[in-house]
Formats: C-alpha cells, structure tokens, sequence
C-alpha cells in the first residue's frame, strides 16, 4: 500500500527549525560572516577573504603564533588534567563503600564540587591560594615553600590544575562508580575461588566494566577542559605573563579586548572544529569498540 | 577429594540472633561423603545459597565448624579453600578468550608453561570446549559460558568439591537437559563431591544421589530421590516433592487407626505422639486407591480429574480438605463420591510436620 505523501509534513518542522536558526545557526553565520571581513570600526567592513585563516594557521605570523602557543597550553593543560583526573577517579570510585550507611553521605560529598559554579570555584581559589591572605598560598609560603600564581608560571599552572583536579574528579569517581556498581558479587567471589590477585580483579573485571563509562568520562573532560575560560580568567588571568591563556582567553582577548572582529571570528571557527575534530575521533572509537564487542557476541 | 563435615554450624546475618527465626541456617551437623552428588532443594530464601557460600568461605559462619576431611577451614579464605563454586549467572572474564579464561585459576596459582596447556585442553575436550578456546569468552552464548565457569573449577587438579548455585537459571530449557547430563557425566569422571542448590525439584532429582531438603534455614530431610518419595520425614518434604504434592490431612491417631473426620483408615502400628501436638496423616496421590469392598476408606467427593498424558489426577474434597489421587491406568471414570483408601505402610502420621514412625 502506497503511503500518503504530503509535502505539508514539513510545515511541522518549521518552529523548530526557526528556533535552531535563530538561536545556532544565525549567530555562527555571523561569526562566518565576520570572519571573512576586517572592520575599523564605524560598521565599516572590509572584504578580506581567507586572509584571517592564512594568518591563524601560518605559525609564523603573529596571530599564528599567538594561536598556536594558546593551543599548545590548552592541549598540555587537558592532557594533565586527564593523566591525573582517570587514575584518581578510578581509585576514589574503587575506595567508595558498595552498600550500607556510608554511600549517600559519600555521593552527596562527591556531588558537592559539582554543583559549584565555575567562577565561584575560581574566586575561592583565588582567594585561598593568595600568597599573602590565602590559607593555601600564605602557608606554603610560610613553610618556606616560594609559591606565588601571579608572578610564577609554576605556581600559576599547579593551582589551576590543583582546582580543576578538585572540581571534577567527582565527576569521572561518579561515573566509574556507577560502572563498578553494575558488577554483580558473583563476579569477585568467583575471583576470589579462581585466586585472583586484587590487580587482576581490577584488570580483568572491574577495568573492563568501567570501560563504556569510562569513556564517556574522558569525552566529557576533554571537551571541558578544553574549552576552559572562566577558572584561569578568575584566578590567574591568563597570566602571568600569557601563561595560563587558554585559547578561549585569548579569543576574549582578541574580540573584545582589540575589537579585532575578523581575526576572533576566524579563530573562533577553528577552535570550534578542533573540538569537533577530538569528539567526532572519540565518538568514533567508541562506537567501534562497542560495534565490535556486539559482532562478537553475534557470531 | 574431600569429605566435608558441618560441625554444629549456625548461621545469622543479623548480629546477637536469639529466635530461631533470626538464623538464615539453624544449627545443625551434617556430613558430605568424598565424591557424592548432593543436591540442595528448598524454596527461595530458605537458606540453601547461605549454607553453600560458609561451605565455599565466602561467608564466615556465627557458630560452628567446616571440616574438609579432619582440617578445619572454618577461618580460611575462599581462595585457600579447595572449591570451586559456579554461580547462577555465568561469570567469565570478558577480556579473555576460552583458554585464558580456563588457564586464569592456574595461572592464579603459580603454575606455567606446557602442564597448563595440557590441562586446559583435557577439560576443554570434556566439556565440547576445544572448537571455542580461541575465541573471546564474552561472544560465547550463556551456556558455553556457564561450562566456562564450570570448566575453571574442574581445571584445579587439587578441587575437593564444586559447589553450583542454580547453575542452570539462565540457560535455554532444550539445553538444560544437555548440561545436566555433562555434569552427570562429569561427576562420574572426576571423584569429586558436587553440591547442586536448586529450588527444581527435577533437577535435584536428576542430578543427585543424595537430596537434602531445607526449609527456613533448617535441613528436614536428607535422603535418596526414592527415599524423599516414600517416606517424607516433613509434611513440606511430601507437599514439595511429587507432582501433585503429597495429601495432608488433619487426623486422630486410636488403637492403630487414624480418624479423619468419620472415616477411620487403618495403620497396623500405634505410634508414640508428642502431646499437644498437631497431628495429621500424609499419603502421596499415587497410593491412594479406591476402597475395597468392606473396606474402610475416605469419602471423596470428585470435583474434576485433570489429565496430564501419563496419567489422570482425580480431584477432590474429603471432609473440606483437598486432596488428589492418581487414578490408574485405563480405570473409569470416577462416580462422583466414592471411597478411598491406601495401605497402611504409605500411610505417614505426622505430628508438628514432622514425621512419627
């Protein structure tokens, strides 16, 4: 049987479709729009074709410089944090109680940085790792520890790390913790009576278990510890010098700071597909694992 | 190879148990004779997984011994125990094929190289594994899966006893059959003591020579299939075991008679009753017969007769208590009230549930 065909149907679409334009697709044609053009101000534009991205992506130029470094500190800044944020997660998952009294208080303790807002985890540590008021910062100072974010690029780095630690292990502990959850007793008893040692248990059936949360875990703190602004913008303010500036900072710097509309547009735009790029590569692994684990359980 | 003995072993999970009913298992002594094939039937909850888990050490009894021949394993860990336990949902390790998963335990224990190999093979043949052992264990269907856990136990040369806590749950009904028929087989290959905890009465049937029925926390009977049928030492031994249950009817026990209600069945035997207690006579629907003429026997009012292929099952009411008879083969079809009555020797007078010889 032939099944109606009406054209009409996509009228249906329509108020979602102006709602995605409105508030996704018309402000990202502008910044497309932008990033083709210099302005001098006065709403006087200037045609400047791919100009602003041969400069960007040419690491010779200023502004390719500039790019490129941000992108170097924003990738180091990301690896850090995940080589210290996974194997902590996963060790604060595996200590958290299974079963009795003690796991609500432990969730709602985990749960707590979370629900913290960005820039008011930023000012605490602002004012904590101080060197001459903060708890942090006056005491280590005072053990004679020289430490001091605002003129040393190694205090700077560890105390944005220290607080982005601080912030979000809760998030990949949750997640594995959900992951270790799912593992019925059966599993360890039977490892228990096979003689596994407590490395192999991890290994072989807690790790494996985790594996799909996991993942998720280490996407969602890519993308955000990639696109990090308001933390270093709070406590450091990309400084000292530009060494915290992330290359959100940065295009701050750039849009609102030189009004250079053009060049933050173009960066905006390469920024944006970097991220793309990372996620659609992940995505892309996990589907497969995932797809493979499937044909194998088919066959 | 192992005898195993529970030396007046209690159980509770609750702290400072004082009723009866604070234990998941009541105090008790039991021996498990070297290389038998027992079966642990009850319904759910009546604490037959608990007894397995203190005899594999995953749980540490309140009172009372484990003895794995004369050695005391009361305080030892599982992994120092000589047991191998499959659960009642297969576990293997997901990131290991077939023969690393059945290779782990040995491994587990120091042992290398050729004998290992060996080894795994021998038993992969035994269980129809050899064609799989490449594969990745976690792509195998349940039942590969469960001859996998089942396999990491029997690949211990040293393994005194397997212990299996409803093995068969998961597994498709055609194949059940076909694994329970491998562990028969299997237990007659390897001397080795099995424990099979089941709340199926075929399976326990089936698979064991020894059937030990447990209710609340309490062993009622231990015996052979044959022994369970004939003479059920609880009323819930009768009711549980048999398709129908045992009848159990409320009686008074005179001069060698028991009364039920007016009718009076003779017993041949005066049989000594506690006082006060509640006393009732079982007789399993197989040995129910119709009267003789002369006879005493029960008036039955027939309510319906079920026919279930092998025989027919007369339904019905003595005196307002159910009861069900097995008619024999190519008898008519029942009046609608007649009498009935059975031999004195499957007659069972049971006061308080429990059996009165």
């Amino acid at each position: 049987m032939d099944k109606p065909f009406t054209n009409k149907a996509w009228l249906l679409v329509l108020p979602v479709f102006l709602l995605v334009a409105f508030n996704a697709i018309v402000p990202l044609m502008t910044v497309v729009n932008y990033s083709v053009q210099d302005t001098f101000g006065n709403n006087q534009f200037f045609w400047n074709g791919i100009g602003w991205f041969q400069e960007l992506l040419d690491p010779k130029s200023q502004l390719g410089e500039r790019f490129f470094d941000a992108l170097w500190r924003n990738a180091l800044f990301s690896a850090i944090i995940l080589a210290i944020e996974v194997p902590l997660g996963i060790a604060v998952a595996l200590a958290m109680p299974k079963k009795g009294w003690g796991v609500a208080p432990t969730l709602v303790i985990l749960a707590l940085p979370l629900l913290v807002p960005w820039n008011v985890v930023g000012t605490t540590w602002q004012v904590f790792a101080r060197s001459d008021i903060g708890l942090l910062g006056a005491a280590l100072n005072g053990l004679g520890i020289p430490y001091n974010y605002t003129n040393d690029v190694i205090s700077a780095w560890a105390t944005i790390i220290i607080m982005d630690v601080w912030h979000w292990t809760s998030l990949v502990a949750l997640l594995c913790y959900a992951g270790v959850q799912s593992i019925p007793d059966a599993f360890y008893q039977a490892a228990r009576i096979d003689g596994a040692s407590r490395w192999a248990m991890f290994s072989h059936i807690e790790l494996p278990k985790m594996r799909r949360v996991l993942l998720i875990a280490v996407l969602l703190r890519f993308m955000d510890s990639f696109m990090i602004y308001t933390e270093p913008f709070v406590v450091t303010g990309g400084g000292p010098g530009n060494a915290t500036t992330m290359l959100s900072i940065d295009l701050v710097k750039i849009a609102l700071g030189q009004f250079d509309l053009g060049k933050a547009a173009a960066m905006s735009i390469v920024y944006n597909l970097i991220i793309l790029a990372v996620c659609w590569v992940f995505y892309t692994v996990m589907v497969q694992a995932d797809g493979r684990a499937e044909r194998e359980r088919a066959t | 190879m192992a005898r195993i003995t529970l030396s007046a072993l209690a159980h509770a999970y609750r702290p400072n148990p004082s009723a009866p009913a604070d234990y998941a298992v009541r105090e008790a002594t039991h021996v498990w004779e070297n290389g038998g094939a027992y079966a642990l039937l009850g319904p759910s909850g009546c604490g037959k997984t608990s007894l397995l888990n203190i005899i594999s050490g995953l749980v540490t009894p309140t009172r009372g011994r484990v003895l794995f021949d004369d050695q005391d394993v009361t305080q030892l860990p599982t992994e120092r125990r000589n047991i191998a336990q499959v659960f009642q949902f297969p576990v293997i390790y997901d990131t290991m094929s077939v023969r690393e998963n059945l290779a782990f335990p040995l491994i587990n224990r120091g042992l290398r190289g050729a004998a290992v190999q060996a080894r795994v093979e021998e038993i992969a043949r035994l269980l129809d594994l050899s064609r799989d052992l490449d594969r990745k264990a976690r792509g195998l269907s349940a039942d590969s899966k469960q001859k996998i856990s089942l396999g990491r136990g029997l690949v211990r040369p040293d393994v005194a006893a397997i212990l299996f806590d409803e093995p068969l749950t998961v597994i498709d009904p055609h194949l059940k059959w076909e694994l329970r028929s491998k562990l028969k087989e299997i237990h007659k290959t390897f001397d080795t003591t099995m424990i099979y905890v089941t709340h199926d009465q075929t399976e326990a049937l089936t698979f064991a020579d020894q059937v030990v029925v447990m209710l609340e926390g309490e062993v009622v009977q231990v015996g052979t299939p044959q022994a369970l049928f004939e003479a059920p030492d609880h009323t819930f031994v009768g009711y549980f075991i048999g398709s129908p249950g045992m009848n159990i009817l409320p009686a008074r026990i005179e001069n060698g008679h028991a009364e039920i209600g007016k009718a009076r069945l003779a017993l041949g035997r005066d049989p000594v009753l506690p006082p006060h207690a509640k006393i009732e006579i079982g007789i399993r629907p197989e040995f129910m017969r119709p009267a003789a003429p002369g006879e005493a026997g029960l008036e039955v009012s027939c309510q319906r007769v079920e026919d279930i292929g092998r025989h027919r099952i007369l339904r019905g009411v003595c005196d307002g208590q159910k009861l069900a008879a097995i008619l024999p083969e190519g008898a008519a079809m029942p009046p609608e009230v007649l009498r009935m009555s059975a031999d004195a020797a499957h007659i069972h007078v049971y006061a308080d549930s429990r059996r009165v010889r």
